[in-house]
């Protein structure tokens, strides 16, 4: 990368690292600020407030519609907020035309252009920025050397499988050292096995450079396997902002529970002291208690339930799946309540179809909700 | 997953069966006589080939002297012959130029718009279509007549005697624009939907393009084939054109023919069928232009296929009119 030019905004050049070259990288520090961008009456962005920290990879997740692909856009400059303002290193980027943006962005098409071969592709920008021929092919290898292509310069795109034009577009976006990569569900277009591959590499890349990414996706695996940090978005807002294992183990709200992993929502009574009766256990409740006490829903993840072979248990085993090391044992409660405990695979042997089983929720903290009006006779929630 | 996943064995004890699904057994396929094909083309042929035969013998036999081929000897010398092909190219590619600088931009600017704009271009182009030449024409000599009397006092006045100038008439470029304006479209428009234009052109922009280098170098090299395939129907047209540049008293190469079928009838009928091989000649050029290196069709070769093959089946058209009719090379009406 020691070759890479420069970018020409004009703005001094933070110190970064190539740790694949040995030099130190610090990266970009990315902030939204009350950002707020609506489409007619539908209102993709409502007040975001989000930092990206220097050389983090943060996954922007959320259900369709949510708004992260606007706030991604937003920041490449192809849309322009109603309100508020994106800062790049404490520059207000707001006004900043796309193409002067210095920000690094892979598409989920690929989006390679037809017309030029992958090395072409690659020096695309610094072509723009009128870059010698000599300098924009040595770059070019380089980068395909990078994303591990380095035979491939000389093909075209409809020449390349889909993981081989990704890695393409990703040298493209690393070619003019961009301040922040932004990478738009880069890997949904990919089949299973090349999308694992890509995943690792991206991150591997992304840590060696050192680059500030932004990461959107809807894939919950993608961006816990990947990301530093993991923003949940719904309905334009941050609804939580944490590492993943915190994301997943003490989740700020209900949406966050139940969007992230999977999980049980299971009736229970609140006893006015701080903790909830549910399952015939009382477990302390985490966060916000709904005011006026009574019935609630309690939210506690598969892995939460313990159950056991019991011909005096109140639940009964509908299906049991082996899942390697744990198996996921899907159960009937008493009133139409269904859940999912996962159990070390050894513990659930005896837990076979129709089984009677006693069901115990593992004692400790959980988030409980207002009680839904009308329960679902399927109420464990599977979006893992 | 083995608890989960019934397996289906194989009896124990007998013999073992083999589960592999049998192959059915392979009719072989009745070679039915394909005698209709070979009709087909044939009475195609006869129909493309009888007229341009017919023609040439026409131009090579002349009645009590023989197989002569004076008719094609004396067309460079010809009067007016040259000034008339010269201008009707002149006009074609000042056409051209002037239909693709509007229509491009406008087509790639739809893309990127909102959508409801595209079915109004869309409608805009395909006017001149339904709207008969000599319509247009008597629309553009009432223009030329009445601007100079109200005019005559301004410096629009020369503009009018300007665009009407003989040696290369402004007017001419611009009527035939409007004609050319629905196969432009159609080309461009086929080009433009085997491309993901705004994908391409955020890809672009973020690279650090400016929109002008987008389209430069990104859009219109996507576009090869079917700019080739615009270019060569506004190429046929004008040099087919005969309805609007007779009307509005100009020379060009059709009128050239029309006038000289008089007196030189065979010079005439020589000059339609050299005028058809030109064509073709060029549509040969285009296609290699427009195809270019092999490696970048797929970007829109399929969808514009359509254009770049519609100009061979115009340009028969064109001179296959006959001894009596203008050499009319439009790809459509007149």
């Amino acid at each position: 990368m020691s070759a890479l030019p420069t970018a020409t905004t004009g703005r001094p050049e933070p110190a970064r690292t190539d740790a694949a070259h040995g030099r130190a990288a610090t990266g970009a520090r990315v902030e939204f600020r009350s950002l707020r961008r609506a489409f007619g009456p539908t209102v993709a962005l409502d007040g975001l407030d989000l930092t990206a920290g220097p050389g983090e990879l943060l996954a922007l997740l959320g259900p369709s519609g949510c708004g992260k692909t606007t706030a991604l856009r937003v920041l490449a400059g192809f849309e322009q907020p109603d309100s508020g303002e994106v800062l790049v290193d404490g520059e207000d980027i707001t006004r900043i035309p796309a193409n002067r943006r210095d920000a690094g962005m892979v598409f989920q098409s690929y989006s390679l252009f037809p017309h030029l071969n992958a090395r072409d592709n690659v020096a695309f920008g610094l072509r723009v920025r009128k870059v010698s021929a000599a300098e924009r092919h040595a770059t070019a290898a380089e980068l395909l050397d990078l994303v591990g292509l380095p035979d491939h310069g000389g093909r075209f795109p409809h020449q390349m499988s889909g993981g081989q034009q990704q890695r393409v577009a990703l040298a493209r976006a690393l070619a003019l050292r961009p301040r922040v990569l932004l990478l738009d569900e880069p890997l949904s277009a990919l089949d299973a096995k090349v999308r694992l591959s890509l995943r690792e590499e991206i991150r591997r890349l992304q840590l060696s450079l050192g680059i500030t990414t932004i990461f959107v996706t809807h894939d919950q695996e993608e961006a816990l396997s990947m990301a530093d940090r993991v923003a949940v978005l719904n309905a334009g807002r941050l609804e939580q902002c944490a590492p993943p294992a915190e994301l997943y183990e003490r989740p700020a709200t209900a949406f966050v529970a139940e969007f992230v992993g999977t999980m049980n929502r299971l009736p229970g009574h609140l006893t006015g002291t701080g903790s909830v009766e549910v399952a015939g256990a009382t477990l302390p409740v985490d966060g916000e208690i709904p005011a006026g006490g009574g019935p609630v829903d309690v939210l506690i993840r598969p892995e939460g339930i313990r159950a056991e072979a019991d011909p005096e248990g109140t639940a009964t085993v509908v299906s049991a799946s082996f899942l390697g090391s744990v198996t996921r044992v899907l159960l009937d409660l008493p009133d139409g309540v269904a859940a999912k405990a996962d159990l070390p695979s050894r513990d659930a042997a005896d837990l076979l179809p129709g089984v009677r089983a006693r069901v115990t929720p593992v004692p400790r903290p959980v988030l409980v909700v207002p009680a839904a009006p009308v329960r679902e006779p399927s109420a464990g929630k599977a979006a893992a | 997953m083995a608890a989960l996943t019934p397996v289906s064995r194989p009896p124990v004890s007998g013999p073992p069966v083999s589960t592999a699904p049998v192959a059915a057994p392979v009719k072989p396929a009745r070679r039915r006589p394909r005698y209709w094909r070979g009709a087909v083309l044939t009475v195609a042929g006869l129909y493309f080939l009888t007229p341009l035969v017919s023609s040439f013998v026409f131009t090579v036999h002349v009645p009590n002297q023989g197989v002569t081929f004076a008719a094609y000897s004396g067309i460079l010398s010809a009067d007016g012959f040259t000034e008339s092909l010269f201008l009707s190219l002149s006009l074609a590619c000042a056409t051209i130029a002037l239909a693709l600088l509007l229509v491009v931009p406008a087509l790639v600017a739809v893309r990127l718009g909102p959508p409801r704009l595209r079915a109004v271009v869309e409608i805009v182009c395909m006017l001149p279509l339904v709207v008969p030449p000599i319509a247009l024409v008597t629309g553009i000599a009432t223009v030329l007549r009445w601007g100079p009397d109200h005019f005559s006092r301004t410096p629009l006045y020369q503009t009018f005697l300007a665009v009407q100038n003989e040696s290369f008439p402004v007017v001419l470029v611009l009527a035939y624009t409007v004609l050319a304006l629905p196969f432009v479209h159609r080309s461009l428009d086929a080009g433009l939907r085997a491309v993901d234009v705004p994908t391409l052109v955020e890809a672009a922009r973020n690279c650090g393009a400016g929109r002008l280098y987008v389209i430069l170098r990104v859009i219109l090299p996507n576009l090869r084939s079917s700019l080739a395939g615009a270019s060569f129907l506004t190429l046929a047209l004008v040099l087919g054109e005969y309805t609007v540049a007779s009307l509005l008293g100009f020379r060009p190469f059709a009128v050239w023919i029309v006038s000289v079928s008089g007196a030189e009838a065979r010079m005439s009928v020589a000059v339609s069928l050299l005028s058809l091989l030109i064509t073709w000649a060029l549509l040969l050029v285009l296609s290699r232009a427009g195809t270019g290196s092999s490696a970048a069709v797929p970007a829109a070769g399929p969808s514009t296929a359509p254009a770049a093959t519609t100009p061979a089946a115009s340009a028969p058209a064109a001179s296959a009119g006959g001894p009596s009719t203008a050499p009319t090379a439009v790809p459509g009406k007149e």
